[in-house]
């Protein structure tokens, strides 16, 4: 099943509730049709904690820059002394 | 099955597509030397037609380790990625592929991990990830790590893929796997790392991770602009119609 088709069917349901609640009249009208934009509003936020949240977490690592340089002296030596060309041009 | 009654010997084809790497090709040789030294592998470098002498480097390695663990399957000019892969691919005679970048972004010692998370849990593909804990990144500033966090959110918000580093392009494959799924990708740059692990993801294939670490580019640069984030919308699309 195509993911697209998921996301849609989803949709198609909240707008299928949308649409019950405008009809039932159980919140105001006024309330219910400003759903969707809350909705969509809450989901930028939500995109947005996210990325803050990774942001803020996100790991890093300087000790492996220098663990790195250490493994390209060593290479660097290794292939000197076995003929390979490692001169910087 | 192998594996079922007696452990078959597995082999590992390292492909590494190369341009104008002639620094860094030793290197990564050498690193992979000195942490695979148990395992049977070969190393197939794919050369597009590098003008700065990586091939003439890559004869000289060939020298020093041997022209049957060290393959170089040079292309005239730049091909793309995944052709590099499928061109790889064609002389690779492991049972498992893995893939990785030349410039040291990707350092070799993580590949005993690969091996292992795959021995251990028989996976079909082990993806390397910056994004958990025992992975990360150095050298990326603020701007780099809130465009690559906006992009990774969006991708997962949208295609719910199952892995937590999408776009990363160090992994290992069962080489079966790697052909059904190569032949189904289209798009290019790093959407198409994106579109192979949504597309593996939607298949049913197992999925593993590893934490891994990425330090920016030692020697040569990288871009990353505006165009950049146009094709990584367009290729979003691509993969959420399409998959």
């Amino acid at each position: 099943m195509k993911h697209i088709v998921k996301i849609l069917t989803l949709v198609m349901a909240i707008t299928a509730l949308w649409v019950g609640l405008l009809q039932t009249s159980m919140i105001p009208c006024s309330h219910t049709w400003l759903l969707p934009i809350y909705f969509v509003v809450s989901l930028g936020c939500y995109g947005l904690l996210m990325v803050g949240v990774g942001l803020m977490n996100f790991p890093t690592c300087p000790q492996e820059a220098l663990l790195l340089q250490k493994d390209i002296v060593e290479a660097k030596e290794y292939l000197k002394q076995k003929g390979v060309d490692v001169s910087s041009s | 099955m192998d594996g079922r009654h007696q452990k078959q010997k597995n082999k590992y084809s390292i492909i590494v597509p190369t341009y104008n790497e002639r620094l860094n090709i030793g290197l990564i040789v050498y690193l992979i030397f000195k942490h695979l030294g148990d395992a049977d592998f070969e190393i197939i470098i794919v050369d597009d037609g590098s003008p700065d002498g990586t091939q003439d480097v890559v004869k000289q390695l060939q020298q020093v380790y041997g022209e049957d663990r060290i393959l170089l399957r040079a292309r005239p000019r730049k091909l793309g990625l995944g052709t590099a892969y499928i061109h790889g691919m064609k002389h690779a005679s492991g049972n498992f592929v893995v893939i990785m970048d030349a410039d040291l972004s990707h350092h070799p010692k993580y590949l005993p991990n690969f091996i292992r998370k795959q021995s251990e849990t028989g996976a079909d593909i082990v993806t390397g990830t910056r994004y958990v804990k025992g992975g990360g990144v150095h050298g990326w500033n603020l701007m780099r790590k809130l465009t690559s966090r906006g992009a990774n959110v969006l991708a997962q918000t949208l295609l719910w893929p199952g892995v937590s580093d999408l776009t990363g392009s160090f992994r290992l494959y069962r080489k079966s796997v790697l052909e059904d799924i190569i032949s189904c990708c289209v798009s290019k740059g790093y959407v198409f790392q994106m579109e192979m692990i949504v597309r593996a993801s939607r298949k049913g294939y197992h999925i593993e991770e590893v934490p891994i670490t990425f330090v920016d580019r030692v020697f040569g640069s990288s871009k990353l602009g505006g165009s950049e984030i146009v094709e990584y919308l367009k290729g979003l699309a691509y993969l959420l119609v399409t998959t």
